[in-house]
């Protein structure tokens, strides 16, 4: 990072940044001192997004936890105490369980804008895994954080999930009692999920630091997946791109306070609000939404050892893109071919979404068609793995990508003077 | 064709995420209700949840509790501090130990939460034919559908169709998962008389005990509205102004000036 650059005026301030140099390290990071590509559009706006969405959760979830307690008896309770008798605990705890519907959306989004302009690619995949890393870590945290509130889906999405890893062979049922901490979802499961639910977001921040030192190594992509070739490509970080994410945590906190506000609910499940009760099964356990796609290609393999290692490698599949793709151009935007079945793709995901929120025999129509939803998630799933280890690997060699722009200046210039 | 692709993306987006809201209920479609606290500026009726309240005394209390609302509470739906405490004082509360080591029954004060009719679930469904009459703080949010289910569950009823095997003691309504409830009709035309003189049919009874139970359920809809509404507002400017602060920062740039 460019610390040199920084030279305050102040003599104090000047003397106390020579022995800690951290005003440089800020400067070098988001300030003037670090320069980005000039052609950077409103998907790289969802980097500082994320970021956001960690310190709503970090803030919230601490003073949440000041209020809350971790107990089988009196988890709901609590958290309709925080609900009634806290001051602004209804706001806290909505920001809250919004903050994490929010933080996936921008995280998806974030991902997809890795995968059509290529950023997985050299000289940034280690930057790409780190990425992926925190995405685990983020679907391990949000599915403890909801068994917290001890609501109907809290314990029996625990209970479902958790049952999973009994799929492994011979050491199955050993993991589950061990993960459980006793015979079935209880008390001990409810604190060591608390425990781990308030370390994983520190670790989170941990790596995000890493994933922000790995970008800054090569610096950002841009819309041409091209290289930067000068000073004349880019901008300083500040104020052009602190002013363009400015504008966008605008737009953002707009949705999101609408949920907020006017839809808390919405993206919840109505038997969250009943305690939990493990006498009492409920007719559909479907995860919190983020989850469900993945939960569709969980049940679209009849074997329960297979759905899950479909499960599993659906996710982990993100850590091979920069070798299925052997484009010589990075964008997508080079690449018609690739970038429409790259649509599809999306569209898949979408319908794997659908089909898991929806039981494995309920009827979809389809132009007077009737299709269960377990052979439509079976279908879609078998496009999921279709995309990954045919599509990419093979169109990405074989298509021939459009001519490329010999620099991002020449690009922005071309477009600065079709404009005027 | 990029447009045709994107478009149909978008929708199924839409699609997708609305699906999620609409998982509805097993059961009926549901009575759309005009609520008062429908939509971004909507409030609460208090005269309409005082009558609510009237009807769980009188009518729904004899099977379920709202064990998450105190005497105090009352105070945000109208009533003055004098009638908390006699409301509090009409219901015998537990407490103790006292200096003896004994329990004590002793008049409500406005700090208790409301007693409800039975001491536990046992008792609960020993006094219904083995059914549970759950609690109905939260009834209103663990339901799809909140009080529209609940207003179209009470105005629910009718006799069974033919052919319908109808279990013993159950009753047939087809707004409840399965058609068949325990709960027997609660609600009747003129069954109370309304202290404020509104007509007491059905269909009022129903719809004003549907709104207290919202009440119960989020009892801060008011103030999260509100304040919703100066977040949006705040927002709104703040968006605004970083839109043309970033539009006046780029414009060197987009002129094709280097920087
Ligand atoms: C005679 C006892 C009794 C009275 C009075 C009564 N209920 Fe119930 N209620 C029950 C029982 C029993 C159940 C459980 C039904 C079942 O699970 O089949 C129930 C269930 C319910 C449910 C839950 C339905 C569901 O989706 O699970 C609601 C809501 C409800 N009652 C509302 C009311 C309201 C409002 C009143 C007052 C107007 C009322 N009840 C009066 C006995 C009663
Ligand atoms: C990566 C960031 C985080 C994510 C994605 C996340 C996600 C979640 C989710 C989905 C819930 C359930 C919400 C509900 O249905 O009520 C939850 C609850 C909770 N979280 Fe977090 N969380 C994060 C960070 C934190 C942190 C840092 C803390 C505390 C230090 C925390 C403390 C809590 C507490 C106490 C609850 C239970 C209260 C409640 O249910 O509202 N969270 N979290």
């Amino acid at each position: 990072m460019a610390s040199s650059t920084y030279e305050p005026k102040n003599r104090f301030i000047k003397a106390v940044n020579q022995q800690l140099p951290i005003l440089s390290l800020i400067h070098g990071a988001v300030g003037a001192g670090y320069r980005a590509p000039k052609n950077l559009n409103y998907w790289w706006n969802f980097g500082s997004l994320a970021g956001v969405c960690l310190v709503v959760q970090i803030i919230t979830g601490i003073v949440l936890a000041m209020h809350y307690t971790p107990h089988t008896s009196l988890a709901f309770a609590s958290v309709e105490h925080i609900m009634r008798d806290v001051n602004y605990g209804w706001l806290l705890r909505y920001i809250h369980a919004n903050g994490a519907s929010m933080f996936f959306i921008v995280v998806y989004v974030h991902i997809f804008r890795g995968l059509f302009f290529g950023s997985y690619r050299n000289p940034r995949e280690v930057l790409w895994f780190l990425g992926v890393i925190i995405y685990l870590l983020m679907m391990a945290t949000g599915f403890m954080g909801y068994v917290l509130p001890w609501g109907q889906m809290s314990f029996w999405g625990a209970t479902v999930i958790t049952n999973l890893f009994s799929a492994i062979p011979v050491v199955g049922d050993s993991i589950v009692a061990w993960l459980w901490g006793g015979f079935s979802v209880d008390n001990p499961t409810l604190n060591r999920f608390f425990s781990l639910h308030y370390l994983l977001p520190f670790v989170i921040v941990g790596v995000v630091i890493l994933h922000i030192w790995a970008l800054h190594i090569p610096g950002s992509n841009n819309p041409l997946g091209i290289d930067v070739k000068g000073p004349q490509d880019q901008v300083p970080f500040h104020p052009y791109y602190t002013a363009k994410d400015a504008f966008g945590i605008g737009v953002f906190l707009l949705l999101f306070a609408f949920f907020v506000f006017y839809a808390p609910n919405y993206l919840g499940h109505p038997d969250n609000y009943t305690e939990a009760n493990p006498m009492v099964t409920p007719p559909h356990i479907v995860p919190e939404w983020y989850y469900l796609p993945f939960y569709a290609i969980l049940r679209a393999i009849p074997d329960k050892l297979g759905g899950v290692i479909a499960m599993f490698s659906a996710i982990l599949i993100l850590f091979a893109m920069p070798w299925l793709d052997g484009s010589p151009a990075r964008s997508a935007r080079f690449r018609p071919i690739y970038r429409m079945l790259l649509w599809v793709f999306v569209a898949d995901t979408f319908l794997l979404g659908y089909v898991g929120a929806h039981a494995p025999d309920y009827i979809v129509h389809i132009g007077g068609v009737e299709i269960p939803c377990l052979i439509l998630g079976q279908a879609a799933t078998a496009f999921y793995f279709l995309f990954f280890l045919v599509i990419v690997p093979v169109v990405s060699r074989w298509e021939t990508p459009l001519p490329l722009p010999k620099s991002i200046n020449e690009a922005v210039l071309k477009k600065s003077a079709a404009k005027a | 064709m990029k447009k045709l692709i994107k478009t149909i993306g978008v929708a199924l987006a839409f699609s997708a995420f609305a699906s999620f809201g609409a998982q509805a209920s097993e059961g009926g479609a549901l009575k759309q209700v005009d609520w008062s606290f429908n939509g971004a500026f909507g409030q609460f009726d208090k005269a309409q949840l005082r009558r609510g309240f009237q009807v769980y005394r009188e009518v729904c209390s004899a099977c379920h509790s709202v064990r998450l609302i105190a005497f105090r509470n009352l105070a945000d739906i109208g009533f003055s501090e004098d009638e908390i405490k006699a409301i509090a004082a009409e219901y015998e509360v537990q407490d103790g130990p006292n200096d003896d080591g004994d329990m004590f029954m002793r008049p409500g004060r406005p700090s208790d939460r409301i007693p409800g009719p039975f001491a536990n679930e046992k008792q609960a469904r020993a006094a219904n034919n083995g059914a549970y009459p759950p609690d109905l703080s939260l009834m209103a949010k663990a339901r799809f559908g909140g009080p529209d289910y609940i207003h179209s569950l009470l105005t629910g009823y009718e006799d069974a169709p033919e052919g319908f095997e109808l279990g013993e003691g159950m009753n047939y309504n087809p707004v409840f998962a399965g058609a068949q409830i325990a709960m027997v009709a609660p609600i009747s035309d003129d069954m109370l008389e309304y202290a404020d003189g509104t007509p007491a049919t059905a269909d009022q009874i129903s719809r004003d005990v549907s709104a207290f139970l919202m009440w119960t359920a989020e009892p801060s809809l008011e103030a999260r509205k509100s304040l919703g509404f100066r977040v949006m507002l705040f927002l709104v400017i703040f968006t605004v102004l970083f839109y043309f602060i970033n539009k006046k920062v780029w414009k060197p740039v987009k002129r094709g000036e280097q920087v």
